[in-house]
């Protein structure tokens, strides 16, 4: 089997001691993969994938990328450590133009590097180009979501974590943002996603977990795992109704 | 009415603008009013004032700078103020703000620079006492320069050593990574972090900012008009009410509302009488926040 990048074993995490949210999750993500977590409304998916970014508090467990102990590292250091973090909303500096928002997350890079790495963010991302003078708080919600990727891309990370990339698009840029991520993934870059949208995140997923009440309940290829009554019954609390169409992806 | 106004006006807006720098700087990255930000001032004055004081002990008297007031002796002691302030800055926040903001309130945070304030002016009038200073006793000749006007050469030296440093400041918070770091955690303090931002470490260049132009501020005051431990203390009306003219968190709103509060103040002084020059500041916030909250420079939370 490949390389692990990510482990993340029994991991325990909330917001206030002794009332956790995340109750002993458990994944792990090979590199070049896109990894799925999925799970019914308040499983704790989002609370999941904000500890291993360093943003909820850890009470138990661990995360090892690429073998490395982060468990609980601050969040300002993850980039560095290799761990790039899209949050589901308010992802970009509204204020500060296209441009600034991806020099100001170049801290890590060595200074001349950084003008080549926005280029070549430019070059994966065209729509940024034209609105690279633009406050990035004017940009449709489609192109919020390109700069807060590209943004996490720019620093090379190991592994790129999204919450909910989906969430408040419209139908047409929830279809753009799940190819961006196919493409990203075509490139090398390892991907860890929460999603929602089960269906379209399945498509694009290699594997994915189900997440329930803050436990990994069940774990699969992503392209089987729509049709598994086991996850319909977790997730939809429901046989799927659509199950021939999804399963094609 | 004369133009004169407009130099008095100037050079009392620049005050108040180089306060307001910091003033707005704390409230848009650390999100408090910080009430201590005039003692700031005043404790950079003084202690401006004792290193002058050193020098001419050690040098004896030195020449002034041609046809200034002051010789490279208050050159040297700004430089060595502005860093003193600075720590001043950081050891206030260190024992003090540091501990309550991680507490979440901001209400505590106010009232705790509110009692900073009161403390670091009682200080000061406990060493210093509370009788006025300066640090020249020399009378300039103002110089005539055509439409009534009349400037000092003081005058013209501290109104260019303020556009150096606003320019300078705005350079930093727009051009360089540590700008645009601080940019990011006004906007967004947790995205801040995501991105790899270390929020201590840009909140100590707030500090060390705001403190070192509080005391250059402070020191235009001591040169053009006296040292008192109130000083600062008597200009935080006029720099908040500049802050919340220019909007917050903006340099250059910042220094120009502070040029419209000194202008306003000076021009009133002339229209309507000098008891009254107290109130402008105070009338032109409330027409601020009543007209128009975020400032000219403002733009609205999200």
């Amino acid at each position: 089997m490949s390389e692990t990048v990510l482990d993340v074993r029994n991991l325990e995490a909330g917001y206030e001691p002794g009332v956790p949210i995340v109750r002993g999750a458990s994944i792990t993500v090979s590199r070049g993969e896109i990894v799925v977590v999925l799970g019914p409304n308040g499983a704790g998916k989002s609370s999941f994938i904000k500890a291993i970014a360093g943003l909820v508090p850890i009470t138990g467990g661990t995360v090892l990328l690429d073998g490395k102990d982060i468990t609980a590292a601050p969040a300002h250091t993850m980039v560095r450590l290799g761990l790039a973090f899209v949050p589901q909303t308010e992802n970009i500096f509204p204020l500060m133009s296209v441009e600034d928002n991806l020099k100001v997350a170049c801290g890590i890079l060595e200074r001349r590097e950084i003008p080549g790495r926005i280029e070549e963010m430019y070059a994966a991302f065209p729509d940024l180009v034209r609105q690279r003078r633009t406050a990035a708080g004017n940009l449709s919600g489609g192109q919020r979501q390109m700069l807060a990727v590209a943004r996490a891309l720019i620093v090379h990370p190991k592994v790129l974590v999204l919450d909910e990339p989906s969430a408040g698009l419209s139908p047409k840029f929830v279809s753009m943002v799940f190819e961006m991520l196919a493409g990203i993934r075509k490139s090398g870059v390892t991907i860890l996603l929460v999603e929602q949208n089960a269906k379209a995140a399945l498509a694009i997923g290699d594997r994915a977990y189900v997440l329930v009440e803050g436990k990994d309940r069940h774990e699969g290829v992503a392209s089987e795992l729509w049709n598994d009554p086991v996850v319909a019954e977790l997730y939809l609390g429901q046989r799927p109704s659509h199950a021939s169409k999804g399963g094609a992806a | 009415m004369s133009l004169q106004f407009v130099v008095d006006g100037l050079l009392t807006g620049s005050m108040i603008g180089l306060g307001a720098i910091g003033v707005t700087l704390t409230y848009s990255i650390l999100r408090f009013s910080n009430f201590a930000h005039g003692d700031f001032m005043a404790w950079g004055t003084y202690a401006t004032l004792a290193v002058v004081s050193a020098i001419g002990a050690m040098f004896g008297k030195v020449a002034p700078i041609g046809p200034l007031s002051f010789g490279w002796p208050l050159l040297v002691a700004l430089v060595v103020g502005m860093a003193f302030t600075a720590l001043l800055a950081l050891l206030l926040d260190r024992v003090l703000f540091s501990r309550l903001r991680s507490q979440g309130q901001a209400i505590i945070v106010v009232m705790a620079s509110f009692g900073a304030s009161m403390a670091l002016r009682s200080l000061l009038e406990f060493a210093f006492s509370s009788r006025p200073t300066y640090f020249s006793r020399a009378i300039q000749i103002a110089m005539p320069v055509g439409f009534g006007i009349r400037i000092t050469p003081d005058q013209i030296a501290l109104l260019l050593l303020t556009a150096v440093l606003v320019l300078g400041v705005h350079l930093l918070m727009t051009r360089t990574q540590t700008g645009r770091s601080m940019q990011a955690l006004s906007q967004n303090a947790a995205l801040a972090r995501i991105v790899g931002i270390d929020v201590a470490s840009v909140v100590r260049v707030t500090w060390i900012i705001g403190g070192a132009l509080a005391c250059v501020a402070g020191v235009m005051i001591g040169i053009l008009v006296q040292i008192r431990p109130f000083m600062g203390f008597d200009m935080l009306l006029p720099m908040f009410a500049a802050a919340i003219l220019g909007g917050i968190g903006s340099i250059p709103g910042a220094v120009l509302g502070g040029l419209i509060i000194g202008l306003a103040e000076a021009g009133a002084v002339q229209l309507i009488g000098a008891e009254w020059r107290a109130a402008i500041s105070f009338i032109i916030l409330m027409a601020v926040l009543s007209v128009r909250p975020i400032g000219l420079f403002g733009v609205r939370e999200r």
